[in-house]
């Protein structure tokens, strides 16, 4: 079967999800919710990549280049607060980071 | 055809096996490593759609840069496996059946109608064959004459998240010695030079016994 | 000019002494009112004589002062003889009390605020009697009133006083409601509020009527009922009167001037001017009789057995100007404005005589303290006794005696020709005409005469008052012996001349004719009435001292009774005044903290509670926050999927 843009849609959606499950479903450590942002990133990029073919413009990949700098950026700067909220607290464990308790 | 569909659905299948095994991992290095295998399938399913540079920028950057990264990090935590044993979360039901809303919502709205789009438009790599280019010269084409600013601002994202990222990071530990230039510069003959008079042949003995 | 400088000088001497009196101290300030009090005196003299006998009215427009659509006020002067003779009045005894304030308060230490107050209510008089037009009266009315206030309650650090002064503001205030309530009445109908214009057009308004709660009401009678009201509280008249005695709270000069001659006066003027419309307004007119001759009546009963001085003396002011609205009830105007002229004159001549009685005791004011002072204070008693037989009406009639002699039994002869139902008016002031020769010549036996009753020390320092006190005495017992010589004037056969315009009569009124041909006996009666009371106190206070204490033992409750005023003060304060504490506490308890700041309270504990609530949302934990998103985002797809129609 002819495989359009749907699927790639789908493909995508799907990994979105999983992101977004992965974020309040996990109660082991914080590095799981960085990389399940990672997962989000990705799956927009699929989108835009997507997209990019089937309407046969080439700004797509453009912009998914910039998301790609944008991702990078935000995992080092998310990993960089986890060492040092590690450091200062000693735990990762998700349950442990209510600091911002009202 | 066939082959390309044979493809797209092994490549899909893959990243979303391997996402769902990102979230379940309980070991957090096989976690990123499950990562890795997601970023693979998806630069395949780049290939698919004629974007080979991407592709090939999700390995380089992503995987081997941001993912080592996770990687070098989860090492370098002293992550206790214990609580890795923890069991099923208590709201997980609610969880999932919002996030199984959500993707049923999302796959309704896209592969219902597909936009419309189907393969009646040509796809982009096919436009770009005829003009003669390669993705790569595709998009320098475009990004460094239209783009350029935002291209000047993506390098300055970056300065600043290295810059945000070392003095986070940094600590200085308390007892390290270390250079100062310019403490050295301004030495003076008064405060590094000291006279003493050593008799003839005789060697010089401190006061506080030191030899 | 001269009309400007008789009323603007004592105001503006009342201006300058109460802005820099402290600076210029007593002395100056006492000089420069009493100076101005004097010089005003003398010009109206001379207003007098040439208004009243040379017929030169005038009116004289000073300044603008409202306009405003149909309302246009001005302040101006109506001169005519009737504002001639209140001049007169009004300056003569204002000048002679300032005199006789320099000796009586020369131990005060305010004195620059009293003689400031003073002078300043001499010029609200001097507005009010010159008034053109009503809002200008108001302005003078309300004047007199607030420096009543301030003069009663002159020594503010005795509570007593600033109760009577209060007692008698509010009191005045709601005779004032029904005063204000006139003037408005009198500008709808007749859409002015100027005299002159007033007065042309009420004939026109005569027999109307309008529509309240669904009878129809006479107009005019409406709006003079209404104005009396006031009266009757400017004038302590009966059923608003209980401010009157209170009143005696204030230094005895203050009571000479304005709770003798002037401001209680200020009720009878106002009927007096406003004549043209009483005329039309028969009902009034009955009503204004009834009040005056119930008044008469009353306040003389109570007069009977107070043992204060001051007091007895406040319940006889009462009952003659009850004299003055019976008098202008039955449309004697002029006998009640000859009343008022001569009542001023014996009534400040007993207030600063008590003073000087007061002033030599050293501020001893009850009369059971007092006896034998004839001999110590002989010119006191000269005056007083002339005061006396001025207020009791005692001389022969048709051939002579003193002023009061004359004006009052000119009102009761003319009471008796106006014949009122069953003559009550008639037997009702002559029986106040027999118990005010009682209590007058009580007040006179008690005080000077007898077995002295006041203790040694006391009686021994008792000694005349000195000549600045006493010249005015002096000039006020003039003024009750000769100014009967008026009589022909006021209410004799030169009348119609004196008055020219300033007093109306309408077309039915014929007293001032009928009062000289009414019968010997009825001439005589009041004679005989004075006679009978003269005699039965003599019995009473020289003769058989023991039957005073015997009469009011035998008829102890008649005695406790009039003692106490009628019980109107205990009255009026189970009925208006703690009503009104009771409601001012319910408002303040129930409606100002329990429901408005209950309501505020409850306002802020809720916001409290419900963001106690609230808080428990923000947990910490980002995926808590995360998934309040996802939620979010699901409800905003599911709607926008199916219930905008699709896409």
């Amino acid at each position: 079967m002819t495989i359009g843009i749907g699927h790639y849609l789908t493909v995508a959606a799907c990994l979105f999800t999983l992101g977004m499950l992965g974020i309040f479903l996990n109660r082991k450590n914080v590095i799981v919710i960085l990389m399940s942002i990672e997962l989000m990133l990705l799956a927009v990029n699929i989108n835009f990549v997507a997209f990019s073919y089937y309407l046969g413009d080439i700004v797509g990949q453009v912009f998914t280049l910039f998301n790609l700098t944008v991702a990078a950026a935000e995992a080092a700067i998310g990993l960089a607060i986890v060492v040092v909220y590690y450091r200062n607290r000693g735990s990762i464990a998700v349950d442990d980071v209510n600091m911002m308790k009202g | 055809m066939a082959l390309t569909a044979g493809f797209f659905y092994l490549f899909s299948v893959l990243a979303v096996v391997a996402g769902v095994m990102v979230i379940v991992a309980k070991n957090p290095v096989h976690a990123v490593l499950y990562l890795i295998l997601a970023f693979f399938n998806a630069a395949g399913l780049f290939i698919l759609l004629g974007a080979e540079f991407l592709a090939m920028i999700l390995i380089i950057v992503y995987v081997g840069a941001v993912a080592v990264l996770f990687l070098f990090v989860v090492m370098m935590l002293d992550v206790d496996f214990a609580e890795l044993k923890a069991g099923f979360i208590k709201n997980a039901p609610v969880g999932l059946l919002v996030g199984g809303i959500v993707l049923a919502e999302l796959v309704l709205l896209f592969a219902g109608r597909g936009f419309g789009l189907g393969t009646a438009h040509a796809p982009g790599a096919a436009a770009n064959a005829a003009a003669g280019v390669s993705n790569t010269q595709a998009l320098g084409l475009v990004l460094y004459t239209r783009y350029v600013y935002y291209f000047e601002v993506a390098g300055l994202i970056l300065l600043v998240a290295m810059i945000g990222a070392i003095v986070l990071t940094l600590s200085h530990k308390p007892g390290v010695k270390r250079q100062s230039i310019a403490k050295q510069v301004a030495r003076t003959p008064a405060t590094g030079v000291e006279i003493v008079s050593v008799p003839a042949g005789g060697a010089f003995i401190p006061a506080d016994g030191q030899g | 000019m001269i009309y400007s400088a008789i009323v603007f000088l004592p105001g503006l001497a009342a201006l300058f002494v109460g802005l820099f009196g402290r600076a210029l101290g007593p002395r100056p300030s006492e000089l420069i009112t009493t100076a101005a009090l004097i010089v005003s005196c003398i010009l109206s003299w001379i207003v007098f004589w040439r208004v009243g006998f040379d017929h030169e009215t005038a009116h004289v427009t000073v300044e603008r002062w409202i306009t405003s659509g149909e309302l246009d006020v001005s302040w101006a002067f109506r001169i005519d003889t009737l504002t001639a003779v209140m001049f007169v009045v009004v300056t003569t005894i204002s000048a002679l009390v300032h005199v006789y304030s320099i000796g009586y308060m020369e131990e005060d230490p305010s004195r620059p605020r009293f003689f400031a107050y003073l002078s300043g209510f001499t010029f609200a008089m001097l507005m009010l009697v010159t008034a053109d037009n009503l809002v200008q009266m108001f302005f003078g009315w309300e004047g007199v009133g607030l420096f009543s206030y301030l003069l009663i309650g002159f020594w503010y650090d005795r509570p007593a006083a600033n109760a009577a002064a209060i007692k008698a503001f509010i009191v005045n205030r709601v005779g004032d409601f029904g005063f204000a309530l006139g003037i408005f009445g009198l500008f709808a109908v007749f859409r002015t509020v100027g005299l002159q214009q007033i007065f042309d057009a009420a004939p026109a308004v005569a027999g109307q009527t309008f529509l309240f709660l669904g009878h129809e009401v006479d107009i005019l009678t409406t709006l003079c009922l209404l104005l009396f009201m006031g009266a009757m509280g400017k004038s302590a008249q009966f059923l608003l009167h209980t401010w009157l005695p209170d009143a005696m709270e204030g230094p005895t000069p203050v009571s000479a001037l304005i709770h003798a001659a002037t401001m209680v006066t200020a009720g009878v003027f106002m009927v007096a001017r406003l004549s043209p419309l009483y005329e039309l307004a028969p009902i009034a007119l009955q009503f204004v009789t009834l009040i005056g001759a119930v008044t008469a009546f009353f306040a003389a009963t109570v007069g009977l057995v107070q043992n204060d001085i001051k007091r007895v003396i406040a319940y006889s002011t009462c009952s003659q100007l009850g004299y003055m609205f019976v008098a202008c009830g039955i449309g004697a105007y002029g006998a009640g404005i000859f009343h008022l002229f001569t009542h001023a004159f014996f009534k400040a001549l007993l207030f600063l005589g008590a003073g000087s009685v007061i002033h030599a005791l050293h501020h001893e004011q009850d009369m059971r303290k007092m006896g034998g002072l004839a001999h110590r204070l002989r010119f006191t008693w000269t005056v007083m006794l002339i005061g006396t037989l001025s207020l009791t009406g005692f001389g022969i009639p048709h051939i002579a005696g003193f002023a009061g002699f004359y004006s009052k039994d000119s009102i009761i002869e003319a009471a008796y020709a106006a014949a009122t139902p069953n003559q009550y008016a008639f037997w009702g002031l002559v029986v106040a005409a027999f118990m005010t020769a009682f209590y007058s010549w009580r007040l006179m036996f008690m005080t000077f005469h007898g077995q002295t009753r006041a203790d040694l020390q006391t009686y021994k320092h008792a000694h005349e008052s000195p000549p600045v006190m006493l010249v005015p005495l002096a000039i006020l017992a003039f003024g009750a012996v000769a100014a009967g010589a008026a009589a022909p004037f006021f209410v004799g056969g030169a009348s119609a001349d004196f008055w020219g315009n300033a007093l109306f009569e309408g077309s039915d009124n014929h007293v001032l004719h009928a009062m000289h041909e009414v019968p010997d006996w009825v001439s005589w009666a009041p004679t005989i009435a004075m006679a009978a009371g003269t005699l039965l106190a003599v019995i009473y206070y020289i003769l058989l001292p023991a039957l005073p204490a015997l009469t009011a033992r035998i008829f102890r409750p008649l005695y406790l009774f009039l003692w106490n005023k009628w019980y109107f003060d205990e009255l009026y304060d189970a009925i208006f005044v703690k009503p009104t504490f009771w409601l001012g506490n319910v408002l303040w308890k129930v409606g100002d903290v329990a429901i408005i700041n209950g309501f505020i309270d409850s306002t802020a504990a809720g916001v409290y509670r419900v963001t106690a609530r609230a808080v428990r949302l923000q947990t910490g934990y980002i995926y808590h926050y995360a998934f309040a998103m996802l939620v979010g985002l699901a409800l905003l797809l599911s709607y926008f999927m199916f219930m905008s129609g699709g896409h």
